[in-house]
């Protein structure tokens, strides 16, 4: 053996790249140190607010800084509340806009209008507040909400949820301004799932005389339920944490109202409200409170989308 | 009362014809949030923006420290964030075959790709804010940096799987070390696919304006030390909007509108370095 392939020059090598092996699984460590240390700061923010209110602290209505009496009902119901408006659009307008970029638009047509709506997720949401707060509201309140008071407020049932003064700020507004802001990524994970679809399975369809949207409803949809779903979870969690758009139209107030249309709030802009404004250890650790409230329900609606999105890849795996 | 052909062909053609219709939908807020901000924006664009500072409400002033602010930021947390991420990818891609930890962490980092950026905020303000005792330029770079972490993970390892194994066999079969095979001639091929991740993380945290509320906060003044509250464009925007002078509300308009350019600009640029340095995808 040569000089060249000396002992002491191998054994650097090995040493080298177990040492680069080693920072690499360091670094990736600290991604998951990541998580852990965000649940466990959170926590500990939380502290004198979960002894103070335990767990009243879910279910109480009460806000009042000057009294130190805390509850987080409002806000999580103004969360939970505002998502559901930006399923209830974004989920049948992400499926049309999935199914006329796979199966309805001409080939030099598909890249543009994909990007045009992958742009839609690139626009900050502070833009989506200040368009939302300044050109949307008036338009909302002087056109649409006098026509939705009118016809859907006089429903049976739901009727009280529509009924209101028309300002333009409140609860479906935000409900609506998230509903355009998950449309791209709902769209484009739908998009994705539906081109995973062997061609086999819908030309047979095809082939026995179905029609686009008989192959779409009966062959696409069912093969591709798990991601679909998946999609909508990863648009849920998005809705769940937007914080500036909802922010600015939403209205803040801390009630609990039963119309859509009066202002209420959600977490994530009552901590964008009153966080830097709180005066207080009890005040700042409950809406710490909140913020770890909102980590662990996004955490699970996140966790379910990727559970659902790797089953369908595991099935799709299993047939080819 | 129709045949069952016709019927079906009516559904058919009603339904495609919904599916148009919500494309025109989609389209139609992209270019109504567009209008707008050129129409309320592109008046404020001046020389007097980027030289002069925010101003008090009722006199002329510009954004030069917010632009400042945010450029310190945005430059300092790709400077923390890239290499991390980069590292980690690179562990999930090449070293992941096996155990519990790359399965997890991919778990985990998808999570972190979507967590609500607000939280993001809140754990630096906790485990930074309150140990130094004030606002400063650095808790936002911080809170910028666990965004940017995340997105380079992810592109990094996606970009890495593309690298044909026969590649890595060549160089080893030369006698490369690991090391050597990886830094010089995996990261080397996926060096566009990567560089890909890294504009899309900058132009997800140029418009980021949560984590900032309780980090960098906001400073009225030039300023250069990280270690005080710095000015940047998103939190100047938030706060002048929501004010009620006009002038103020101008200059909001404005600084939207560079944001907005900006992050579309980077995000179409991202696109098109991808496209044209990896023409196998």
């Amino acid at each position: 053996m040569s000089k060249f392939f000396s002992d002491a020059r191998l054994k650097r090598q090995r040493w080298l790249d177990l040492l680069f092996q080693n920072v690499t699984l360091l670094f990736a460590f600290i991604v998951l140190a990541l998580l852990a240390g965000i649940l466990i700061s959170l926590f500990v923010g939380a502290l004198p607010a979960i002894k103070a209110f335990g767990f009243k602290f879910l279910v109480s209505d009460a806000w009042n800084p000057v009294t130190d009496e805390f509850g987080a009902l409002v806000p999580i119901v103004g969360t939970l509340a505002t998502s559901i408006v930006a399923l209830l659009i974004g989920i049948p307008v992400s499926f049309g806009i999935a199914l006329f970029l796979t199966e309805l638009s001409p080939r030099w047509l598909k890249r543009p209008l994909g990007t045009a709506i992958e742009l839609l997720a690139g626009i900050p949401s502070i833009i989506y507040g200040m368009w939302g707060l300044f050109v949307f509201a008036p338009v909302f309140a002087d056109h649409v909400e006098p026509w939705i008071n009118d016809h859907l407020g006089a429903l049976p049932l739901v009727g009280g949820l529509f009924q209101g003064p028309p300002m333009g700020i409140g609860v479906l507004t935000a409900g609506i301004i998230l509903a355009i802001m998950v449309i791209p990524f709902i769209a484009s994970v739908m998009r994705d799932v539906f081109e995973v679809v062997p061609g086999v399975l819908k030309e047979s369809a095809y082939g026995l005389g179905a029609t686009t949207w008989e192959v779409v409803w009966n062959i696409v949809l069912p093969y591709t339920k798990a991601g679909v779903v998946g999609g909508i979870m990863l648009g849920l969690g998005r809705a769940l944490g937007e914080t500036m758009a909802v922010t600015f139209v939403i209205g803040n107030a801390h009630e609990l109202q039963k119309s859509l249309l009066m202002p209420g709030n959600s977490i994530a802009s009552a901590l964008a409200n009153e966080f830097t404004e709180a005066v207080g250890d009890l005040y700042t650790s409950a809406l710490i409170e909140l913020g770890l409230i909102l980590f662990v329900i996004t955490f699970i609606v996140l966790s379910l989308s990727k559970l659902l999105l790797m089953q369908l890849r595991k099935s799709e795996g299993r047939q080819s | 009362m129709f045949p069952i052909y016709t019927r079906r062909r009516l559904i058919n053609g009603f339904n495609l014809t919904i599916s148009l219709l919500t494309m025109a939908f989609g389209l139609f807020w992209l270019i109504w949030i567009l209008f707008t901000l050129f129409k309320y924006g592109f008046g404020g664009i001046s020389m007097d923006l980027f030289t002069k500072m925010t101003p008090p409400p009722g006199s002329d002033g510009g954004l030069l420290n917010a632009i400042a602010g945010s450029l310190a930021m945005t430059v300092a947390a790709t400077l923390i964030g890239t290499p991390v991420g980069i590292l980690a990818g690179t562990y999930l891609a090449e070293f992941g075959g096996r155990g519990w930890l790359a399965p997890t962490t991919r778990f985990i980092n998808d999570i972190l790709l979507s967590a609500p950026s607000i939280v993001i905020g809140l754990f630096i303000y906790e485990i930074y804010v309150v140990k130094v005792g004030h606002f400063a330029g650095w808790g936002g770079a911080f809170a910028l940096a666990l965004i940017v972490i995340p997105v380079v993970v992810r592109t990094t390892e996606d970009m890495l799987k593309l690298v044909p194994n026969s590649l890595r066999e060549a160089a080893a079969a030369l006698g490369a070390p690991r090391w050597k095979v990886i830094t010089l001639v995996t990261w080397r091929a996926s060096k566009a696919g990567m560089m890909t991740g890294i504009l899309l993380a900058v132009a997800r945290i140029s418009g980021e304006t949560a984590p900032l509320l309780f980090t960098a906060l906001n400073n009225q003044f030039w300023s250069s030390n990280m270690n005080q509250p710095m000015a940047n464009l998103p939190v100047v925007v938030f706060q002048f909007a929501m004010s009620p002078y006009d002038d103020w509300h101008k200059l909001a308009w404005a600084g939207a509108l560079l944001i907005t350019l900006g992050v579309l600009g980077l995000n179409i640029l991202a696109r098109v370095v991808f496209r044209q340095k990896m023409p196998s995808n």
